[in-house]
């Protein structure tokens, strides 16, 4: 019984693994083909794909981009989770419960709503469509993240390491700088790396919300509709590769904080 | 006994520890957050639901929008689709990661788990543009899988897999499979492994261990992860879009026709809300299934 | 007469509608250690953050060597506190925790490590400077905590139930340390806890609460030997409690009488007033060597085997709702289902204000 459930459940995992990688294989494989058709058989391999992605000056600057709203939203996104998170757990406020609902809220809706919304609001308010409308959608959608990833890690004995410190003389801005910030920075670099991939991937808000200068996956959009195309197999990898390392960034700061 | 020192919480809260600063500090460093919520999602979801009521051409109040969708037999099939679409998906994306869960935490020897949970969920993090053209690679007329079909010659004729319901769905079910093993996978990890002994103890071989214990323990979660499927899924625009073409519209689709073709935002205001009307009504009927934890 | 190092005046302190302190009054002498002793709940908690800073008091003055510190921030009042979970900052060595209050204060690096240095070795922890945090153990990581708050001077320093954390060996072991290392510095030091053990090894002043309230003050010794109420006599170790009214009163001498028989006791309390008497274990006599005064005879109903002595439970033959607690020596003979005469001395029976 023991070795039927054994061998069933290999045979299973390795379906599901093949299931799961089919995509992506295909994906990096036919990025390699030297013909013009990202179909088999496989004529490769060969990098003028990606030579060509990166001689293609609206993909470099959308890729520029990308990197550009990804930093600056998930700072001010970490930024603001992180203070307000510090004001929730360390102050007695009124309503205090409603107000972290409304903060958390956007989590909830899609994002297609979330663009939609803001659409019609910049829409009558005469805000034009830009990159940094595009940001404030992800500051949006990635604020509440970082707040409930932060403000989940202050716990009772975080209250009483700033107590201490308070005790011992320091007054609230060292101890914001000298205690709270180190302490919670495994969360902070947790919040903002989960910011960077999902503002990195984002699709739906940056299409609605920016017009000639757009962000990588609305670009690689663009491509889709000259049909299959290797170019796009390359794009497609390298932008596959750049959120392989922010999520090895994210576990390791998450295994780092893992460790005492 | 219920005094302040009983409530795990020895020290009170600082509130009246700051005496000078208490007043103002607290509300500086949450101001900026709630500001930007209230400034750029509250507001915008008014500025939604104004727009919903007034009419495309000439502004007036209207309740046309929402009346459309009733009378207009096309809107109504999107919404019809898209639920058919999504059920299927959460179920299947179940039924598949269940399984795969269960053998990554309890077969997979454990020092193996992390490294075969983080390869089970890479493509996770492709971007889900990326994702949806990568599965029309392998379902495209001459891509792999009819290459691979028709070159051992089970068919003669290459399938229409691309642009259809099922590339659709496959493009879904690749996605939540791997988000429902991952909290399914932490979800089997967080039961005791004294459950499981204690079952063996009382003579329960492993079929009724999983069946009268684990599975019972795990449901509360496959629920929240289903009911996080169901939200995505409905939501999303990108998979349908480029796997299923245009042959059948789904709520997202429909709602990006209204602003990209005729810049109707009013009619894509009420379809975006009724959208997220039957999210809500579907987050109230499993609502008692799902305790997720208030962060 | 000094003034006290601490005067706390008519202090009352409420959580909502909860009261936790009620109209508490208490003074500290320099040098002192004091031990503030009660169940969950009784207040001495809230007592000890209102003394730190954490906590404003709802009603009443602080008074910290003889200046008005009610509403002073804890950075600002020459108190430190060790906390329960130690609060140790994580991510600064040994050496940077102990060195903080004084980088706080402006003392440059080579001095501060100096003085950080002396304070490690004078709780025998010299050599772990360099380390970080989660590299101790649980007891010294305490001294971490206790080297960290002692390095500033302060005049008082507050231990919020510092060894509750620890196994019960290396509690006795902190407890002896704690008085040595107090005895050291000369610091007065204020320490929580709910364990009577802890409070008669470590105070020179043991303080008693109880819902909100302070039932008993006084040495160690005094509080156990004659505490001032039933609720003390109770929670400092066990008594056998004989419930009664004032029969009699003749020249300071009143007849008492109990579910164990009259008793004669001196006193001044009229007649018809209600008394409770308690009894210490270990003063209660069973068998043939008789006190002067007889309780009657009671039924063994359980014998405990506890080491240097056992402990003996039994129900009184007049009233079953009388329980004795005896402690009888080891070697004795008593079983469960025996019928005991038990007895006393009047000097031994102390009278408690109800």
């Amino acid at each position: 019984m023991r070795q039927v459930i054994r061998v069933a459940s290999w045979i299973y995992a390795l379906a599901v693994y093949g299931f799961i990688f089919l995509p992506v294989v295909v994906l990096v494989l036919f990025s390699l083909q030297s013909t013009s058709f990202p179909i088999p058989p496989f004529t490769g391999p060969s990098l003028r794909w990606y030579d060509a992605v990166l001689s293609d000056a609206r993909l470099t600057s959308a890729l520029l981009n990308s990197l550009l709203v990804a930093v600056l939203s998930s700072a001010t996104a970490v930024t603001l989770g992180f203070l307000s998170a510090w004001g929730f757990a360390r102050f007695v406020l009124p309503g205090s419960g409603l107000l972290r609902g409304l903060i958390t809220l956007p989590l909830t809706v899609s994002y297609l709503i979330i663009g939609m919304g803001l659409l019609v609001l910049f829409n009558w308010g005469g805000v034009p469509k830009s990159l940094l409308a595009a940001g404030i959608g992800h500051v949006v959608i990635n604020l509440p993240l970082c707040f409930a990833i932060i403000y989940s890690q202050m716990g009772d004995h975080q209250i009483n390491i700033e107590r201490a410190a308070r005790d011992l003389g320091a007054p609230e801005w060292k101890v914001l700088l000298l205690i709270t910030v180190p302490v919670m920075a495994p969360a902070i670099f947790a919040g903002f790396f989960l910011s960077m991939t999902f503002s990195w991937d984002e699709f739906v808000i940056s299409f609605l919300l920016t017009r000639f200068d757009t962000t990588l996956p609305v670009e690689i959009w663009n491509l889709l509709r000259s049909g299959l195309n290797p170019k796009t197999n390359a794009v497609g990898s390298l932008v596959f590769a750049v959120s392989i390392v922010l999520v090895v960034l994210f576990e390791l700061t998450l295994l780092r904080r893992r460790k005492p | 006994m219920s005094t302040a020192e009983n409530n795990g919480r020895p020290w009170p809260r600082a509130g009246r520890a700051l005496p000078r600063a208490g007043r103002t500090l607290p509300w500086v460093l949450v101001t900026p957050a709630l500001g930007w919520t209230l400034l750029f999602f509250v507001l915008p979801f008014a500025a939604m639901g104004l727009s919903s009521l007034t009419a495309h051409e000439g502004g007036g109040f209207t309740l046309s929008n929402y009346s459309q969708f009733f009378t207009n037999p096309s809107y109504w099939q999107a919404m019809v689709n898209s639920l058919q679409v999504t059920v299927i998906v959460t179920v299947v994306s179940v039924l598949l990661a269940y399984p795969f869960a269960w053998i990554l935490a309890e077969q997979v020897p454990e020092r193996w788990q992390r490294l075969a949970l983080m390869l089970a969920v890479l493509p996770f993090w492709t971007s889900y543009v990326v994702r949806s053209y990568s599965w029309l690679l392998v379902l495209a007329q001459n891509g792999v899988i009819n290459r691979a079909l028709t070159g051992s010659g089970l068919i003669s004729e290459p399938l229409q897999l691309a642009n259809t319901r099922l590339a659709t769905a496959t493009g879904f079910v690749h996605f939540f499979v791997m988000l429902l093993t991952l909290t399914i996978f932490a979800n089997l990890k967080q039961l005791s492994p004294s459950y499981r002994k204690a079952a063996a103890d009382l003579g329960a071989g492993p079929v009724r261990t999983f069946l009268h214990v684990i599975l019972p323990l795990t449901l509360p979660g496959i629920m929240v992860g289903a009911f996080l499927t169901f939200v995505l899924c409905i939501g999303d625009y990108i998979t349908p879009q480029i796997l299923g073409g245009n042959n059948e519209l789904l709520m997202p689709q429909l709602v990006m026709m209204q602003i990209g073709r005729r810049g109707d935002f009013p009619l894509a205001s009420a379809l975006s809300i009724i959208l997220m009307a039957v999210v809500t009504v579907a987050y109230l009927a499993c609502a008692r299934w799902l305790k997720i934890e208030r962060a | 007469m000094t003034a006290p190092l601490v005067d706390i005046r008519g202090v009352s302190h409420r959580f909502g509608q909860l009261a936790v302190l009620k109209n508490v009054s208490l003074r500290i002498e320099p040098g002192s250690y004091t031990i503030l002793l009660g169940p969950s709940g009784s207040g001495k908690t809230t007592l000890l953050s209102i003394l730190g800073g954490f906590v404003t008091p709802s009603e009443g003055k602080v008074f910290i060597r003889g200046e008005d510190c009610t509403s002073v921030p804890p950075a600002k009042r020459p108190t430190t506190t060790v906390f329960q979970d130690y609060a140790l900052f994580p991510h600064m060595s040994v050496g940077g925790n102990v060195g903080f209050g004084l980088r706080m204060q402006g003392v440059d690096g080579t001095r501060r490590a100096a003085k950080a240095r002396e304070a490690l070795a004078l709780v025998g922890l010299a050599s772990a400077f360099d380390k970080k945090p989660h590299q101790l153990s649980g007891g010294q990581r305490q001294r971490v905590a206790l080297a960290r708050a002692l390095v500033i001077e302060p005049a008082v320093l507050l231990l919020d139930e510092p060894l509750g954390a620890l196994d019960l060996k290396l509690r006795r072991q902190m407890q002896d340390e704690l008085k040595a290392i107090q005895k050291r510095v000369g610091t007065a030091f204020i320490h929580v806890t709910h364990d009577q053990e802890e409070a008669m090894a470590l105070a020179d002043h043991c303080v008693v609460m109880n819902d909100g309230r302070i039932e008993d003050e006084g040495p160690p010794e005094r509080v156990y030997a004659r505490p001032a109420t039933r609720f003390s006599a109770t929670f400092m170790g066990e008594s056998t409690i004989l419930a009664g009214t004032v029969m009699k009163a003749t020249n300071g001498a009143i007849t008492v009488s109990t579910p164990a028989g009259a008793i004669l006791l001196p006193g001044p309390q009229p007649a018809g007033t209600s008394i409770a008497l308690a009894i210490r274990p270990e003063y209660l006599r069973l068998g043939e060597t008789k006190g002067d005064i007889a309780l009657g005879s009671a039924k063994v109903s359980d014998v405990v085997f506890q080491g240097s002595f056992k402990r003996v439970l039994a129900t009184s033959a007049l009233d079953p709702a009388l329980q004795f607690i005896a402690k009888a020596p080891a070697s004795t003979t008593v079983q469960a289902g025996d019928t005991v005469v038990v007895s006393c001395n009047a000097d031994d029976i102390i009278q408690l204000a109800d």
